[in-house]
């Protein structure tokens, strides 16, 4: 199979200010959120990363999406670096998160080809990937109302329409299925088996043992910045389920320390 | 530069897109100055002209031929007759119960003895005027006819005379009074104008946008940060320029009627300025609305929230109506380093083309400075917008 990304050794420290240090309750103004962490995805494959709150899932991805720039290591999206080649990267990568939002004044139509536009995708290109997921996603009925009058459910498949209207063949989506009711979150996940079908590569963060088990070929186990356990979710879970392997795994970090 | 302009028509059309915005920033400044000025206008004309539809009472005994021709054009209701000592002191009792305004008594024989008498020789002529200084009225009417008079005694008098032929003494011209006006209120006018057009787009489009999460959507495209910033700064300013045109149109359709209030005598129009005098100010204006946007747009992004962004640029308001105070006190500087200075510089120089002052190199001088600060915050924001620590906060 072939490695379409493959994460070298990333790290990166936030300097916090005084508000965050009372937030957190630490004394020094350094968090390490993700530390010496390296791992690889391939073509076709949905590789989760799991792991709890902090432990660095979202830093991650933004470091992979150019977002934020890692302190140190590389990451390599089809051979193109982030550190030097980020503007090659964003036309490869989709990202999405729950936090990412679209303005609430515009329609899906509207918005949909603003974000061709700006990814220079051709007219007919466009056209026919905005009927591939609007047809796809039931939102051709809605084309042309507001963003602000959509359901939640609807402004998610939108975003997720958005972000992948430049067809990338890496996705990276952060708390896929966050804030969903069922209907939708199950909408979410047989789309994103749907592109794995299609060859694409999709990366996932999320604290749910079931989403993991459920849509994964591999998986990540990620605690404090550490990537302390790293296979295909077959192996990971031929003795017992992920939970335990989890939570196995997890006394072993914490009790370390 | 193809981004920038799909960011420039993104903003635009949310703007012109948006009935209650258009409303807020384009109709409602010229509506609002139309009829504050125009309101203020009225109140100062009819003010002044309170004291015009009221007719003074005056009692005048034993009025001469002389006086009274010279009365009977005045708008004064003259009670003549020869009044007996008490009546006159009924009269005097009246106007200081304000009933009556004035009372006038002349020596006798005045015309005769007016005409008889040489200065310096025996008792003169006189006339006596009772009035009440506690009423505006009676004290108004009391200086008219004293001026009156004197003028009436020079004139019999006439040992030299001053300014009697028919001619136009006050040289002033209509130009001169519009360009004195105009220069002395408008740069403050526009520069308040235009902050407050910046204020209402600014911290909303790009602290709003981060507020929202919305600006993060476009951080993940292939749009490189520069684009952002210049689209932003260009569809905000454009936008900015648009509200303070609409805030100008109010002004200048309304001061004939604020200044109708300060009297006939004096006709302001805008008229007495040429093209290249609107071109200039144009010029003046659109660089200073982008040194404007661009250090709002620099304070809203390191703002967290659209409140936060506001209270952190209300103070730079004061500052900025402070210096355009200085345009009030008329004098242009013409020093040329003054020209460097941002904000300044525009007012100086919009000052210095409505009292024709033109200095083209000073005016050259703001409008590239103007520029380069604009492009100088430009790469700031640039820098902003690529810095994970003010984008990406929690
Ligand atoms: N911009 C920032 N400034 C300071 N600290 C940060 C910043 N972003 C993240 N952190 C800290 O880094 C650590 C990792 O955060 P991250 O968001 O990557 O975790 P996560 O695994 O996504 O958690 P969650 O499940 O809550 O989303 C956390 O302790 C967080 O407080
Ligand atoms: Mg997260």
């Amino acid at each position: 199979m072939k490695k379409v990304l493959e994460i070298k050794d990333i790290g990166k420290t936030f300097t916090l200010s005084k508000k965050q240090q009372k937030l957190e309750k630490t004394k020094t103004n350094k968090k390490v959120a993700v530390d010496h962490l390296s791992f690889d995805a391939y073509e076709g494959e949905i590789f989760g990363l799991l792991g709890p709150n902090g432990a660095g899932k979202t830093t991650t991805l933004r470091i992979i999406s150019t977002l934020i720039k890692a302190d140190y290591g590389d990451v390599l999206v089809d051979g193109k670096s982030v550190k030097n080649e980020a503007g090659e990267v964003r036309k490869k990568i989709g990202f999405l998160t729950s936090e990412l939002k679209l303005e609430d004044f515009f329609t899906p139509n509207y918005l949909f080809d603003f974000f061709s536009t700006l990814h220079g995708i051709s007219l007919e290109e466009k056209e026919k990937q905005k009927k591939k997921l609007f047809d796809r996603f039931g939102i051709g009925e809605f084309a042309e109302v507001k963003v602000a009058n959509l359901s939640t459910g609807m402004k998610q498949k939108l975003s997720l329409a958005i972000s992948l209207v430049h067809n990338p063949n890496i996705i990276i989506f952060d708390e896929p299925t966050n804030g969903l009711d069922v209907i939708t979150a199950k909408v979410v996940t047989d789309f994103l088996k749907e592109l794995r079908s299609e060859g694409k590569t999709i990366i996932i963060s999320t604290h749910i043992f079931s989403l993991v088990e459920k849509i994964c070929d591999r998986v990540g186990i990620i605690i404090n910045g550490h990537m302390v356990a790293c296979d295909d979710l077959k192996t990971m879970t031929a003795e017992k389920n992920l939970e335990d392997v989890f939570f196995d795994i997890y006394s072993q970090e914490v009790g370390d320390k | 530069m193809k981004n920038v302009l799909t960011i420039v028509k993104k903003e635009l059309t949310r703007f012109f897109k948006d009935k209650r915005l258009l409303i807020t920033t384009l109709i409602l400044p010229a509506v609002l100055i139309y009829v504050l000025y125009s309101f203020m206008g009225t109140a100062i004309f009819s003010q002044l002209n309170n004291s015009d539809e009221y007719v003074p009472l005056v009692y005048v005994n034993d009025i001469p031929n002389s006086i009274d021709n010279l009365l009977t054009t005045s708008e004064i209701k003259l009670e003549k007759k020869s009044y007996s000592l008490e009546e006159i002191e009924a009269i005097k009792e009246q106007i200081t119960n304000q009933e009556a305004d004035l009372l006038l008594i002349f020596s006798d024989d005045f015309d005769q003895m007016v005409a008889e008498y040489q200065t310096g020789l025996g008792d003169a002529p006189y006339i006596l005027m009772y009035y009440n200084s506690g009423n505006t009225s009676s004290y108004t009417i009391y200086q008219t006819l004293e001026s009156l008079f004197n003028s009436y005694e020079s004139i019999i008098a006439n040992k030299f005379d001053i300014n009697m032929q028919n001619d136009k003494f006050d040289l002033v011209t209509d130009e001169n009074v519009s360009s004195m006006i105009f220069s002395m209120i408008l740069p403050f006018l526009i520069l308040t104008f235009l902050f407050s057009a910046c204020m209402s787009v600014a911290p909303e489009s790009i602290s709003g946008e981060k507020e929202r999460g919305t600006i993060a959507t476009l951080l993940v495209t292939p749009i490189k940060r520069s684009e952002l910033a210049i689209g932003k700064i260009i569809s905000l300013s454009i936008i900015a320029i648009l509200s303070a045109i609409s805030s100008f149109i109010g002004v200048v359709t309304s001061i004939p009627k604020l200044l109708g209030g300060l009297g006939e005598d004096i006709s302001v129009s805008a008229s007495v300025y040429a093209f290249k005098d609107y071109l200039l100010l144009l010029l003046i204006i659109m660089t200073t609305v982008l040194v404007i946007i661009s250090i709002m747009a620099i304070l809203s992004s390191l703002a967290k929230s659209v409140k936060e962004a506001t209270t952190i640029i209300s103070p730079l308001m004061i500052i900025v109506m402070l210096v355009g105070i200085t345009s009030m006190f008329g004098n242009v500087n013409s020093n040329l380093f003054v020209y460097l200075i941002p904000i300044y510089n525009s007012i100086q120089a919009m000052g210095s083309i409505l009292s024709f002052n033109i200095s083209y190199i000073n005016i050259l001088v703001t409008i590239v400075s103007n520029v380069c600060y604009s492009l100088l915050f430009i790469y700031f924001l640039t820098k902003i917008f690529n810095s994970e620590k003010i984008m990406f906060t929690r």
